[in-house]
């Protein structure tokens, strides 16, 4: 039995407004091994995207427990958490999320400039990504000069640079079209296949949903459902 | 790693030219202004400084007393209190290093066709070296010229060239109120006195020539003034106290009589002046230090409104791995560029004014290296300083709201 990549345990988050405290994630508890491929789904306001931030390291709970990898995060300072959000986890947005300014290659090399790797292999690493994905050829181009679909791909490629263990995205297909997103899904799939990436994926369409193999259902901050099933091949075939 | 801020850092003042340029404007002119400023303040200085090393060190200058016409004062050194034998005494003075006595009056001089009028003055050889003054071409007259009353001159720069244009005036002979003068030497230019008199406009010769055959005086044993030079700086005030109780006991000067004479220590008022040029020199460096304030000032509005446009872009970076010190950095790094080239163009601007100034008013201006420099270290230290605040602000956004913010 491989142990469990992401431990969460009795999860909290409240936020402080202005009419006292408010809850968001109520007593959440969920264990997701390696190699899983996970749709988080929900309605809006269900905490979804807050539990992601939390998994993402970029949000701290009010109480319970995070696990990742072992690791309780916790117990980590800022910069121990920016290493780890550096090396472990490769993040995808809805809204791709590339600095304008800086080349594709550029985006791509980011995350290899903050693990402190050496510019030459920045940039082979950087390039190799690119031609993975299909856009080595438009490695000196800048973000705005290509399609949303080829954005995506490209910040698919950044989040892969540190060869992370996770990928956690937020809605990743949300801006694209339908045959675009399929694309998108598709690779992700071969991603979880191939390289055994463990993936979390939040969604609102049943139609991304299906790439995922384990579904789980947020609803006013809890875990209403947590399903498993074999949709993946059925999708496939 | 800091070549690539270096370059992100560029990325972002590229894509905001405007902006840049006005931010760095503010340095720009701060710069400039410190730099100009300096420059101007310290031509000041070097003027009076270069006055005071041409006057000679330890210096009084010792007056004859006033006449009085019916209770009325005259003008000071008109009555002949001051004798060639007081002068004598002085320099006999332990405290005292070299005394020269100076009957001095503006004169017609003649060469040739050519007619000028200079200063003329009567003194002794001890004259040159109290006021460290040499010749370029020929020698002064010596103590035999004196008693002689030898007819021999030397002459200063501004008057040889006006009288023989580019002859050698040594072995010419030149008239001094129609009396020919032969001229033994030419002394070396001095430039400006203290109050602006050209001391090259001159003509020297033996006090006892002038006396008896120049100036006509009624008592040719006395002089009007007398410079004379304390042995050391230390005992300037001790030589003081002694030229006058020499000078109140030879003129038989009862307890309560008022002096007859007057003592004034040159070097006291130049050290005055340079005093006055310093204290000038950090006023206008002072007041244009608050441009370089204000310029600083302005990098940090535009930084903090840089910040905050750029928060998505943190949260990606944040997101991604970078450390709360990269994101300093990198912030930090552009505030710093800004103030820096700014410096740069602001330095290149103000020794380009001083020049300006110089060649158009005749302002003395002195640009030092030690001027740019400390313009250039004031701008990296405002930079880093207006830069901060900022810088700090970015890399303490909270991730999520980073990443939400539109």
């Amino acid at each position: 039995m491989p142990r469990p990549l992401i431990e969460v345990a009795s999860l909290y988050k409240q936020y402080e407004t202005a009419a006292g405290p408010y809850p968001v994630l109520k007593d959440v508890s969920l264990s997701i091994d390696a190699g899983e491929f996970v749709a988080v789904m929900g309605p809006s306001g269900s905490g979804k995207s807050t539990f992601m931030n939390i998994l993402g390291c970029l949000d701290l709970p009010t109480r319970g427990r995070y696990l990742l990898d072992g690791e309780d995060a916790a117990a980590l300072d800022t910069d121990q958490l920016a290493h780890l959000r550096n090396r472990s986890i490769g993040f995808v947005f809805q809204g791709f999320n590339l600095l304008p300014r800086a080349t594709l290659l550029d985006n791509v090399a980011l995350p290899l400039l903050y693990a402190g790797v050496r510019a030459r292999q920045r940039k082979s690493r950087a390039l190799e990504l690119l031609e993975q994905l299909g856009l080595g050829a438009y490695a000196s181009r800048m973000p705005n000069a290509i399609s949303g679909g080829q954005q995506q791909r490209v910040a698919i490629a950044r989040a892969l640079a540190n060869r992370p263990g996770l990928l956690l995205a937020d809605e990743p297909t949300g801006n694209l079209d339908t045959r675009t997103s399929r694309e998108i899904m598709e690779l992700f799939a071969s991603l979880n296949a191939g390289a055994g990436i463990t993936i979390l994926l939040v969604t609102h369409e049943m139609d991304i949903a299906r790439f995922a193999r384990r579904h789980v259902h947020f609803l006013d901050g809890r875990i209403e459902r947590d399903e498993r099933s074999g949709v993946r091949a059925e999708v496939a075939a | 790693m800091i070549f690539e801020m270096l370059r992100e850092a560029w990325r972002a003042m590229a894509a905001n030219r405007l902006r840049t340029f006005l931010t760095m404007l503010g340095m720009i002119i701060g710069v400039g202004a410190v730099v100009l400023m300096l420059a101007i303040g310290q031509g000041a200085q070097f003027v009076v400084q270069q006055t005071i090393a041409t006057m000679g060190s330890n210096l009084f200058i010792v007056q004859a007393g006033w006449t009085r016409v019916s209770g009325a004062r005259g003008a000071a050194a008109s009555a002949p209190t001051l004798t060639l034998g007081d002068v004598q005494a002085i320099a006999r003075l332990s405290t005292v290093a070299a005394a020269a006595p100076l009957a001095s009056a503006n004169s017609q001089l003649v060469y040739g066709s050519m007619n000028w009028n200079a200063q003329v003055a009567g003194t002794t050889p001890e004259y040159f070296a109290v006021r460290s003054w040499h010749t370029v071409a020929g020698t002064v007259f010596t103590d035999a010229d004196v008693r002689s009353a030898a007819r021999v001159a030397v002459i200063g720069q501004t008057a040889a060239g006006a009288l023989f244009g580019t002859e050698n005036p040594v072995g010419k002979t030149m008239r001094i109120r129609n009396s020919p003068f032969l001229v033994i030497g030419v002394l070396e230019s001095k430039g400006q006195s203290l109050d602006g008199r050209d001391q090259d406009d001159s003509v020297i010769i033996p006090v006892t020539t002038a006396q008896r055959q120049l100036f006509g005086n009624r008592f040719p044993d006395s002089v009007r003034f007398a410079l004379v030079q304390g042995v050391s700086e230390e005992v300037m005030s001790q030589a003081e106290r002694e030229m006058t109780a020499l000078l109140r006991q030879r003129h038989r000067l009862q307890e309560g009589m008022e002096n007859d004479f007057s003592i004034r220590n040159l070097s006291a008022i130049a050290d005055v002046q340079a005093q006055t040029a310093r204290v000038m020199s950090l006023m206008l460096g002072a007041i244009a230090s608050i441009s370089l304030l204000v310029g600083g000032i302005g990098i940090m509005n535009i930084m903090l409104v840089s910040v905050t446009e750029r928060t998505r872009e943190i949260g990606i970076r944040v997101a991604i791995g970078a450390r709360r010190r990269d994101i300093l950095m990198q912030f930090l790094l552009e505030a710093v560029i800004v103030s820096i080239l700014g410096c740069l163009i602001g330095a290149a601007l103000g020794v380009g004014a001083a020049l300006g100034v110089n060649w158009i008013a005749g302002t003395a201006v002195v640009v030092t290296a030690a001027s740019i420099v400390l313009a250039f270290s004031v701008a990296a230290l405002i930079g880093v300083f207006f830069g901060w605040y900022p810088a700090r602000k970015a890399a303490f956004l909270r991730p999520i709201d980073a990443l939400r913010y539109q």
